[in-house]
Formats: C-alpha cells, structure tokens, sequence
C-alpha cells in the first residue's frame, strides 16, 4: 500500500512538474485528490487493510495530499502570474512617444522686469504707486517745472489729444499726483512703473515704451542716498559689480541733476559695440528734487529735499534677456513670447 | 553746437588732444556726440600739375605730371578744371580719404595713376559749403601753394571738431565764448578778451534813424549803422570756422553776421540800410499780414509772431528769418546792424511752424544783453577790418534789460547737505573762482555774483550742481536714505491675475495704445455717448486713436501670428482701455483673452478651442478672485457685429454686466477665433468675502444621474437654476455631462443628462429622501419647460 501511495504521488509531481496550463493542472487535482481521485480512491478503501496499519496510512494519505496541493497552488499561482504578465504585455506602449503639451503660459519680458524692481523696492519699504497714462499737461510738464513754452518740452515731443490733455511723456507725471494726493506733506518712498509715449519710432526707440520713476522726499535726503539706493537698483538689476558713473545732466525737475552710467556689463567696460566703445552704458536719469517742483506741489524746500530717478523698462528687459531690438518686445510674435515661460532667474 | 577747436582757441589755452577735451566736457555734462578732425584724410601733399595730355582712351581723362614736392608722379585725373600750372591737392598712394577710401596705385584704362588729384567733397567737404567752381571739379589752390607741402594747413582747415549734444539750459555754450569759459572752468584757464576795438566816424545815428518796439515781446533792440563796405569773399579763417561750424559762407558781411554769433551766441541780422526808411518797428504782426523771407517764400503771419517793420509794413520775422526786401545784397553799400533780444516762447513758436535755425535755437533758451553791446562791438571791428566798413557813431537803441550779476548766498552746510559730501571751503570758492563768479566768504555764508552769461543760475541748487560738476562727485560715498521702516506695497491683485492666466496656459502680450480710429471702438460694448480719444497729431494714419478694448490689438498679434503660420494662439494682456465721454476722459483697467487653434495636444489627446474653453478661462479667473456662484453669461440680442451673434455672451457678475466672451464673426475670421475682455476696474471694484473655511460632512454624499428631453432653444443655465430652486439645499451640485440630440430624439428637442449629487451635513439621506427631491426636480422641469423624464 505505501509503495502504490508513494507511486501516486511521484507520478503526481511529474505532471504537476510538467503540467503547462491551468486546465492540466485541474485534470492532475482531480485525478489525485478530486471525489474520485486516486489519493481519495485509497482513504476509501482503509476498510480491507488491517486495523493497525490504518493511521499509519492514513496519515501517510493526508501528508501526501497537502504535498500535493501545495505544489498544485504553487504551479497554479506561476500560471496566473504568467497570464497577467501576458495580458499586460498587450498593453505595452511606447512611453518615447511625446508627451501630451500642457501649455505653460509666459510672462512678458517688461512684466518680468517691472515685477523684480517693485519686489527689490517694496523691500525697501517703497509703495507701488500708480497713474493716468492720458495725463494733463499740468501735472505731466507744468507741475514739473516746464512752464509752457520751455525749451525743454522739446526733449520730449509729445502725443496731445487736447491743448491740455496728453499722453504721458514721462512717469514723473506721478510724482505731482504723489506730492499732491499727500495732504499731510509727510515723507515720500515710492516707484512708479508704467507705459509712457513719445512721438519717436526707430529701433532702439518705441513711441510706447515702460518707465520707472522713484520719488523719495524726507528731511535730509542727499546725493549719496541717491548714489546709494541706485547702486542696489542697477546692481540687483544688472549685475553685482558694475561701477556706476555720476554725470552732471539737466532735467527741469531736479537739481542738481545727473545721469547715471554703469559700466559696461558686456565688455566690463574695455569698450564693444553695446557701449560704442566707451566702457559706460546710460542707464538713468536722476536728481535732487528742484525746489520749484517741492513748492509747487506743497512741500517746503527749506524744509525737505529729495531725489528722484527714472529708467527705461524695454532697455532693462534687453539688456536682461539680450533682445536686441525693441520693437520685438512689442511685435509679440508667438515664438518670441514663449521663450519668456520659465520661472524668474 | 559743433565746436571748432581753432576757432575756440582764439579764447582759451587748450593743452590736452581732442578725445580728453570731448570727454572731460562730457563729465563736466556736457555730452558729445562725435570728435573728429574737420578733414579726416592721410597722406595729402599740395601739387602742381606741370604737364596735362589727353587720355589716348578716354574724351574726359587726363594724363598729368604732377610735381609733388619730392617727385613728379603720373595722375590720371577726369575733373574738367585740371590743367598745366594748377596748384592742387594730391592725395599720394596709401591715402586714406573718408568714407574709408584708400588711394591705390592704379591702371586707368591702359594707363598707370599713382594718387589722386581731390575735390574738396572728396576730403569730407559737405557739398552744401562748397561754391559751384568747387562742386564741379578739383580744388584749385591758389598760386603761393608751395608743392610737397600739407595743403589742409595750407588751406587751414586744420581743425578739430566736437559735436555736443547740449542741455537745454546751457543756452550760453551755444557761444565761443561760452565755450571757453566751460573749458577755463574745467581746465583753470584764463578766458581772453574779445577784440572789439575799430574807429567811428563823426555822424551819429540818432539823427537819422530811429527804433521803436511796441511789444512786451523784445526787451532790448539796437541798430548800429555801417558805411561803404566791400562785399566779397572772406577771409579762409572766417570761411573754414563757419565750416567747421556747420554754417555755409556766402560773402563777408553775410559770413561776419554768422561768425559774430558764433562767437559771441547773440544772433545778428543785417540790413541793407537804403533799402529802410530811417525806421525799425518792433510789434507784433497782424492776423493775416503778409511777408517774404530770405528763402523767397511769402509768408502768412499771425498775432503771435513778433515781427521786424520799417514803419509800413513787415519786413522780417524777428528771432526766425529776415525779409527778402531788405537783404543785404552784392550791391549794398551801408548796413544797419541789428542785435536785439525776442521772447524766447513766442520765437520758439514761430521758429517751429517756419524754421528752425541757429538764430532762433539761441533765441529760445535766452541771452545775456551784455553780449547784444558786445556782438554789434564785435561786428564794428570785423567788418571794419574784412569789409572796409567805416563805422558811424552812436547806437540807435531801446534797452529795458537788467544786465547785472545774480546775487546767491549760500551756506557750505547746505552744498555739503544737498552733496552728501564733505567739500572743503578752499574748494568751494576755488569753484566760482575758475567759473569766473565772484565770491566773498562771510561766515558759514557765499555771497555768490553769478555774471548773466549764465543764465542758467538763479537759486542756491544751481550753484550746488556747479560745485559738483567742477569739483567733481566721484568721491561721495553711496549710502541709503535713512528712513522709518514700512512694508512696502503694490498691486498684489492684478499680478496674481496675470500670474493666473499664465497658469491657465496663456501667453502674456505687450501692444501699443495707438490704433487706428476705425478700430478704437470695436469689438466692445462701449458706454453710450462713448467716443474714441483721437491724437491731434498722430505720427502715422495707423495710430491715430487711443484704444478702448484691447482686443482690436489682440486680433492684429494673432494676425501677424498666423501670417507666421502660427496657428495655436492663446494670450492675454492686462492694459488700459480710453474714451471720451461728453469733456471726461475715462481710463479703464482691462484683462483681455484671445484663443484659437489648440489648447493642448498630445498623441492621445487634444483640445481644439472652442466658446467652452474661454468659458472655462472666463469662469476660472472670475472663481480665482472669488466670484463663484456670482456670476452668469447673458446673452444679448444687440452684439457688436465683430461677433458670431449665436456663440457670444455678455459677463454679468452680481447682475452688472463687466465684460464679453464670444467668437468673432466666422465671415471675417475663417478660424474659429475666440476672444473675451472684463474691465477688472469694474470687476476688482465688488466686494469679495474673505476665503473660510467650510466643515466637510461626515456623511457620504450620493449621486444620481436624470436626463430630460426639452426644446432645443431652452438654455442649459435656466434648466440648472430651476433645478437648484427645486431641489433645495439636500443638492450639493448638479453637472450637465451630455448633450444629445438626434436617433431617439423628436426633431427640435434635446437631451440633457445632469449628474446631480445629495447630501446633508446631520445625517446619510434615505433613498426616499433623495426619490422625493428627484421628483420634485423633474415636475418643476416638467411645468416649467415642458421637459420629459428620459428613461
């Protein structure tokens, strides 16, 4: 009896060993260990063997048929895993193809310039403040020192819609409307970013085109602090180690009044075609509030000075990401935009 | 100004080459343009043709021997004025002319040239100075040119020239003289007299002529009356400056008027006396009043152009031109010399619409009357010494000028203030000193006599910035302004905006204001009575009109794109729109959009845009700054006829409408192109509750799906209001997820399928709860629009 179950079981675990599907293995399940299996067949029949081998056998029996329903599990499981495997195989695909395009959306040039001086100045404790571009021509020249008919005006020619209505020609426009919309004349920290118009057109200048003014006014405001806070400006803007150059300049509403270069960020100023081999590159104008504009606009000149600067924002936006014309800033021509989507620098 | 070296050498010793002189000006702010030498050619040598045969090749060349000093070279030369004994000026083989010319040994058809024979155009000569002998061939240079010698010294046009580019307050550099007290002061050099010596006969003027000015607009008028001059060619030194000085030499006299305002910056004019009537009238012109200037152009004046008359009628245009009628001529004899003062705003103005010249430039920016003496002084010693003038005596004259110094005090503490610079006293009297003020120290105090000259002085800043030109502010130690600290603050909201639209896979764009008025007003609703802000002069046809949407500028990017064969365009720009409304003009903050083509793309996958995709852009900015649930998309009957008048939608938000959304016309737009624009001033102007926190419920929602068969024309928005008023607060939220008509649907009918969620904060709802509720829902479909249940 044992060797016929030791027979059942070596020529179960060959099939089970050989067995190559799922329907193979069952039939090999049910012919050992099913109702009618072979395995079943001898616990069946403990009746003819004699009363003292019975547990030996029957034990022998169980131990035997958990061997081979262990191995049936395994080969099975193997089976399984193998169909899956087989299954997710069809499902391959080709992830070298390209990847579905998420627009990611660009910030223009300008934007990014005028976003990293307001951040550099609200740091500063400046406010960001705001005007009309359709400006009077009180506030834009009168309240700035340019009475009617001054020469100067010609530095500027301007878009009027009316005798007294204009475009603004300049963000300095904003620094009467801060003087004025200030009823307590207390101190004065602020910029000024915006569009200004200009009737020019070629290609380094737009007849629209972005500015930056910074207005501070307080009791004992000097040159140096000019110096100083425009020394941050160009070298957070430009780079660290650029020399600024002071040079005596007019403006009607400041004096003294200077204009700034830096030198040149290309050729560290050995001289190239960006500087016209001078080294420098003007970058500002700037000043001590005139004392006309102070008095014109309620503050007492004996009382506070201040300065003010202003700078371009389509040259800081080319000089920043090297575009070398400026009418590219303003054609927005899709291939252009879309090489300003990364994050800030 | 172009400046002459020589010519401002006569007045001031200049020890450093030409490229120091520019840029020392330059830091002392007086910029330059360009520094060069008046003739910038090498290699140039006087020669003297000695023989002169016709080309064997050639009708117009000649073959010519020409003696240059050293040797006698072969030149083949085509001008038609060359010929035996000629003195010339040889440029020699290696020259180099301008326009980056080099002069090379050459064969001239068949014939060897070694060097040319110049025109004076050929050194660099604008053709504008030139006489027509000049213009027409090779300069001839006179008998005493010795060959082999430098002919541009011969010729002295050995100058240097400096272009600045001036300030406008500097009106005294406009003068030689000017010049050289800028450069004394720069270089602590002395200034020299100007010669203004000559003798003067014993008639007086005053006895017959006379000068009158009725106008506030001429402060000071004088006549000075010359005899008997000589007109003729002047002298090669008065020729070369006016050259050098960017102004053309006619004859003497002519050349000695322009040379004395050169000199001194106060513009002369001059008469041919017997041609006035013992009178000048100084007034202003009368409407209409007819004159004809120097350039024989009759002119049409107007009240406000201050006019020279002789009693009857105009004569000339004071500050600007002078009259035809009185010019001076090749036959006058006597001269009266005219040097007066004319309000700077009124010459500006006329100079603008007639001409703008050297004259009038100066007059705008003002002048020293002290000078006006000295330029008719000036103009007695030259035309005594160039055009044998006899000078008579006594000056015919209306003066109501303040010609003294400008007096300024002025504390060292408050230079040192201002500077943020610690400048010793020394430095600072030694300042005025080498600008030729004169100053006493009282004190703390400067007592400051600014000479009219500087006209540009008036109050103690003017001096701070003259301290810091000259001594300079190199050394001030950059330093931040001592301040209270504050948060700074800005526009936080309209940057998070743009940085949302730019998250929404939007390109930023940046257009001009300026477009044409056949656009300004389209593609928007604008307020009633609105008008488009036209310019009153425009630079160009295409911009002459301020804006009041900015999708007509969003519409010409996306042209120019597609020109480009750009077809995905998604952007946006934040800007300002304008009108003009009855006398106010409004200026309005706006967020525009323009979509088409593809949104996103991929090998599986990819969205073409369409009216609900600028929706969802629409909706996604309005619930982005807090507006969800507040808003709807209301359609109108009257659109502008930019728009398809069925896929376009007005934006209301608690019930005012802020903005567009739509596609634009399909007859004018072959792409389906889609644009949207919301005025943020009126959006950002509504109150936005703060952002809270809302308690999730503990009980799981459930969700139903119903569709229903209604009218084709019945719109989504109202079937899902209804459906919100009837459910009541148990629907969390309902979504349309299909649209369907046709097989299964009756004609003219469509079927909306809703996926609508339930719940409840307090408890799970029972199914016959949720029953109830959908019940309800479906007969206030049922009444309301006839809707069938769809099973």
């Amino acid at each position: 009896m044992k060797e016929e179950i030791e027979k059942i079981k070596k020529l179960a675990k060959e099939q089970i060993e050989k067995s190559i599907d799922l329907k193979q293995l069952d039939d090999i399940r049910v012919k050992c260990l099913g109702k009618k299996g072979e395995l079943t067949a001898i616990l069946r029949g403990m009746g003819e063997i004699a009363a003292e081998q019975r547990p030996v056998i029957g034990s022998m029996v169980n131990t035997v048929r958990d061997e081979l329903e262990a191995l049936i599990k395994e080969k099975e499981e193997k089976f399984k895993e193998d169909m899956l495997k087989l299954e997710l195989q069809k499902e391959k695909i080709d992830i070298t193809l390209p990847a579905t395009k998420i627009k990611r959306g660009s910030k223009h040039p300008v934007n990014r310039v005028i976003e990293e001086i307001e951040d550099l100045f609200v740091s500063m404790g400046y406010d960001v403040v705001d005007g009309p571009e359709l400006e009077t021509d009180e506030y834009c020249f009168e309240r700035l020192n340019l009475p009617k008919g001054h020469p100067a005006r010609d530095m500027q020619d301007s878009f009027y819609v009316t005798t007294e209505y204009l475009l603004r020609t300049q963000t300095s426009a904003v620094q009467a409307r801060v003087m004025m919309a200030n009823e307590e004349k207390t101190p004065i920290r602020v910029i000024c970013p915006g569009k200004t118009y200009r009737r020019d057109d070629d290609a380094t200048h737009s007849h629209q085109f972005g500015q930056v003014e910074g207005l501070v006014i307080d009791k004992n405001i000097s040159l140096a602090d000019l110096k100083g806070t425009l020394e941050v400006f160009v070298h957070k803007m430009l780079g660290e180690n650029l020399e600024l150059r002071f040079r005596p300049s007019y403006f009607p509403f400041t004096e003294p009044s200077y204009e700034v270069d830096v030198s040149c960020f290309k050729c560290g100023g050995k001289g190239c075609s960006l500087c016209k081999q001078t080294g420098w590159i003007e970058i500002l104008g700037s000043g001590m509030v005139h004392p006309n504009v102070l008095k014109m606009n309620g503050y007492d000149p004996e009382k506070y000075t201040g300065f003010a600067f202003g700078t371009g924002l389509d040259r800081l936006a080319m000089f920043k990401f090297g575009i070398p014309d400026i009418r590219l800033l303003y054609t927005n021509d899709i291939r252009f935009l879309n090489q300003f989507d990364r994050k800030d620098d | 100004m172009k400046l002459s070296t020589n010519f401002v050498k006569d007045y001031v010793d200049i020890d450093v080459d030409l490229k120091t002189l520019a840029e020392d000006m330059t830091k002392a702010g007086n910029e330059y343009d360009s520094a060069e030498k008046l003739i910038n050619a090498t290699n140039l040598v006087i020669g003297e043709v000695l023989e002169c045969e016709e080309h064997p090749d050639s009708d117009h060349l000649h073959v010519c021997k020409v003696n240059v000093g050293n040797e006698v070279l072969q030149i083949v030369c085509g001008a038609p004025n060359v010929r035996v004994g000629l003195k010339v000026v040889v440029a020699l083989e290696g020259a180099k002319l301008p326009g980056d010319f080099t002069i090379k040994r050459s064969t001239i058809r068949g014939v060897e040239s070694c060097g040319m024979m110049c025109s004076l155009a050929e050194l660099g000569i604008e053709s504008k100075f030139l006489t027509d002998k000049d213009k027409n061939g090779i300069h001839e240079l006179p008998e005493n040119a010795i060959p082999g010698e430098d002919p541009i010294k011969f010729m002295k046009l050995d100058d240097e020239v400096i272009d600045f580019d001036l300030t406008a307050n500097r009106g005294d550099l406009l003068s030689i003289l000017g010049m050289a007290y800028e450069i004394g002061a720069i270089y602590d050099k002395k200034v020299r007299d100007i010669d203004l010596s000559h003798k003067e006969n014993s008639e007086d003027i005053n006895n017959e002529f006379k000068v009158e000015v009725n106008t506030d607009n001429c402060s000071i008028f004088l006549a000075k009356k010359v005899k008997n001059v000589t007109i003729k060619e002047s002298p090669d030194f008065i020729k070369n400056r006016l050259i050098a000085s960017g102004i053309r030499p006619i004859n003497n006299v002519v050349d000695i008027s322009n040379y004395v305002m050169l000199e001194t910056g106060q513009p002369l004019h001059y008469y041919d006396a017997d041609t006035l009537n013992g009178k000048i009238e100084v007034r202003m012109a009368k409407n209409g009043e007819k004159l004809t200037t120097l350039d024989e152009i009759e002119r049409t004046l107007k009240e406000d152009d201050i006019v020279i008359s002789d009693g009857n009628k105009a004569i000339g245009l004071a500050g600007v031109m002078g009259g035809l009628e009185t010019e001076i001529t090749e036959n006058t004899k006597n001269i009266i010399i005219e040097a007066a003062i004319f309000d700077a705003i009124k010459v500006r103005k006329t100079s603008k619409e007639i001409l703008r010249s050297e004259a009038s430039s100066r007059f705008e920016k003002g002048l020293d009357p002290n000078r006006t003496y000295m330029a008719i002084e000036r103009s007695c010693n030259l035309l005594e010494k160039y055009a044998d003038a006899e000078v008579v005596s006594g000056l015919a004259k209306f003066d109501e000028t303040n010609k003294e110094d400008t007096k300024i005090d002025i504390t060292f503490e408050k230079i040192n203030n201002v500077l943020g610079l610690e400048v010793p006293k020394d430095a600072v009297v030694d300042t005025f000193r080498r600008l030729g003020f004169t100053s006493e120290v009282e004190g703390e105090t400067v007592h400051v006599s600014v000479p009219k000259r500087r006209l540009d002085i008036s109050i103690k800043e003017d001096l701070i910035e003259e301290v810091g030109r000259i001594y300079g502010v190199d050394n001030i130690q950059g330093k931040l302004p001592e301040l209270p600290m504050k948060a700074g603050s800005y526009n936080k909201t309209i940057r998070q905006i743009r940085n949302k639209m730019i998250a929404l896979g939007l390109n930023e764009t940046l257009s001009y204001i300026l477009v044409n008025d056949k656009e300004a007003l389209k593609y928007a609703v604008s307020p009633e009575g609105a008008e488009g802000i036209g310019l009153l002069d425009p630079m160009t046809e295409e911009r002459n009109t301020l804006r009041y949407s900015i999708i007509p500028s969003l519409v010409k990017i996306y042209e120019y794109n597609k020109a480009r064969s750009q077809k995905d365009i998604c952007i946006f720009e934040i800007g300002k729109g304008f009108y003009k409304k009855g006398e106010e003009y409004v200026e309005n903050t706006k967020l525009s959009v323009l979509m088409t083509g593809e949104y996103y793309a991929g090998i599986t996958d990819n969205k073409q845009v369409d009216f609900y995709t600028i929706k969802g852009v629409t909706e996604e900015i309005l619930n982005y700054i807090g507006y969800e649930g507040r808003y709807s998309f209301v359609i109108k009957n009257e659109l502008p006829k930019e728009y398809h008048p069925y896929q376009t939608a007005e934006i209301s938000v608690n019930n005012d409408i802020v903005g567009i959304v739509g596609r634009l016309h399909p007859e004018q737009f072959k792409d389906a192109v889609y644009v949207m624009e919301i005025s943020l001033d009126k959006l950002l102007d509504k109150k936005v509750g703060k952002m809270k926190y809302k308690e999730i419920s503990k009980y799981p929602s459930v969700k139903k799906d119903i569709a229903v068969v209604v009218s084709k024309d019945i719109e989504a928005q109202s079937i899902a209001m209804a459906i919100k008023k009837a459910a009541g607060k148990l629907l969390l939220s309902s979504n349309v997820f299909d649209v369907y008509e046709g097989i299964g649907i009756e004609p003219g009918k469509k079927s909306l399928a809703y996926s609508l969620e339930f719940g409840a904060q307090d408890r799970t709802l029972t199914d016959e709860e949720i029953a109830t509720t959908i019940d309800k829902i479906v007969t206030a479909l049922e009444k309301e629009f006839k809707a069938e249940l769809r099973k």
